[in-house]
């Protein structure tokens, strides 16, 4: 098996993206997430020396990215020092039901719907992965960004019609490879 | 004398195309594409109706591109804004220029 090598010039390009969905999903919180990716960056590049060869440079950052999460939990808990719980009372009758009220919240996300959006997230990425470079940033700026036609015609100097001929080869390979990967 | 011969007329070549209400497979898939950002205007809409009620290519295209838009929309995927990769870009490259 042919042994994997690392180029941190090429990170941000590459894989900023990637860890920001895996963070975002996790913290729910934009700025926190940038600093953590930009965390796991520096940290890639001061243990480069540690790299085997034997995962990607993409998992290897994951993994960094992990325990990086894991310590912001870590220092997020023990400044509050103990836990927080939140309880809504509709009224007074139902005082006191909180506990129920709590496990039977339709609203709440379970936490298997949590791993599978995280999931749909990473086969998402991995198929924007195989797209070339222009149409994967005109289909992030359009569908998950949600710019305007305009905007995005005006920042990267394309016609309208230039951006739907893009978009729509971007959707063909994305179904095809959503179809193979996920539904 | 005369062998009557059948011609078959295309629909690209009859009236049909010049008619309002009749669109191409391509410009089905256009309209399609707009639709799935909230950006075909209602005629469009109305012309990728006619076409998908007897296209089975739009038919399928329109299941596959909505599929990938409902996909999309419930795995709340997310990205870093340009601006947002630049100032990443810009701090990462003076850790770059350090030595390790």
């Amino acid at each position: 098996m042919s042994k994997h090598t690392l180029d941190p010039n090429k990170w941000i390009d590459l894989y900023s993206d990637y860890l920001f969905n895996y963070t975002i999903s996790r913290v729910n919180d934009r700025e926190i997430a940038k600093d953590l990716i930009q965390d796991t960056f520096i940290a890639g590049l001061k243990s480069m020396k540690n790299f085997k060869g034997n995962a990607s440079e993409r998992t290897w950052l994951i993994s960094i990215l992990k325990r990086k999460i894991i310590d912001y939990y870590r220092k997020s808990n023990s400044k509050k020092g103990q836990a927080e719980v939140r309880i809504n009372y509709n009224s007074e009758e139902n005082e006191g039901d909180w506990l129920e009220e709590r496990v039977a919240d339709p609203f709440d996300k379970t936490a298997e719907d949590e791993m599978e959006n995280s999931e749909l997230g990473d086969a998402i990425y991995s198929c924007l992965d195989k797209l070339p470079e222009k149409q994967a940033q005109v289909f992030k700026m359009k569908t998950i960004l949600n710019y305007e036609t305009e905007a995005i015609c005006n920042e990267l100097n394309i016609t309208a019609s230039n951006l739907w001929v893009i978009i729509h080869r971007a959707r063909v390979a994305m179904a095809e490879c959503m179809q193979k990967h996920w539904f | 004398m005369y062998a009557k011969t059948l011609v078959l007329i295309e629909p690209e070549t009859s009236d049909m195309k010049k008619s309002f209400l009749f669109i191409s497979c391509e410009e089905a898939q256009h309209i399609c594409d707009k639709s799935q950002y909230g950006e075909a205007t209602f005629w469009e809409r109305v012309k990728l109706s006619i076409r998908l009620s007897w296209c089975k290519v739009t038919q399928a295209y329109t299941k596959s591109n909505r599929k990938l838009t409902n996909a999309i929309k419930s795995s709340k995927v997310d990205c870093l804004k340009d601006s947002e990769m630049e100032a990443l870009k810009t701090q990462f490259e003076e850790q770059l220029k350090k030595p390790h």
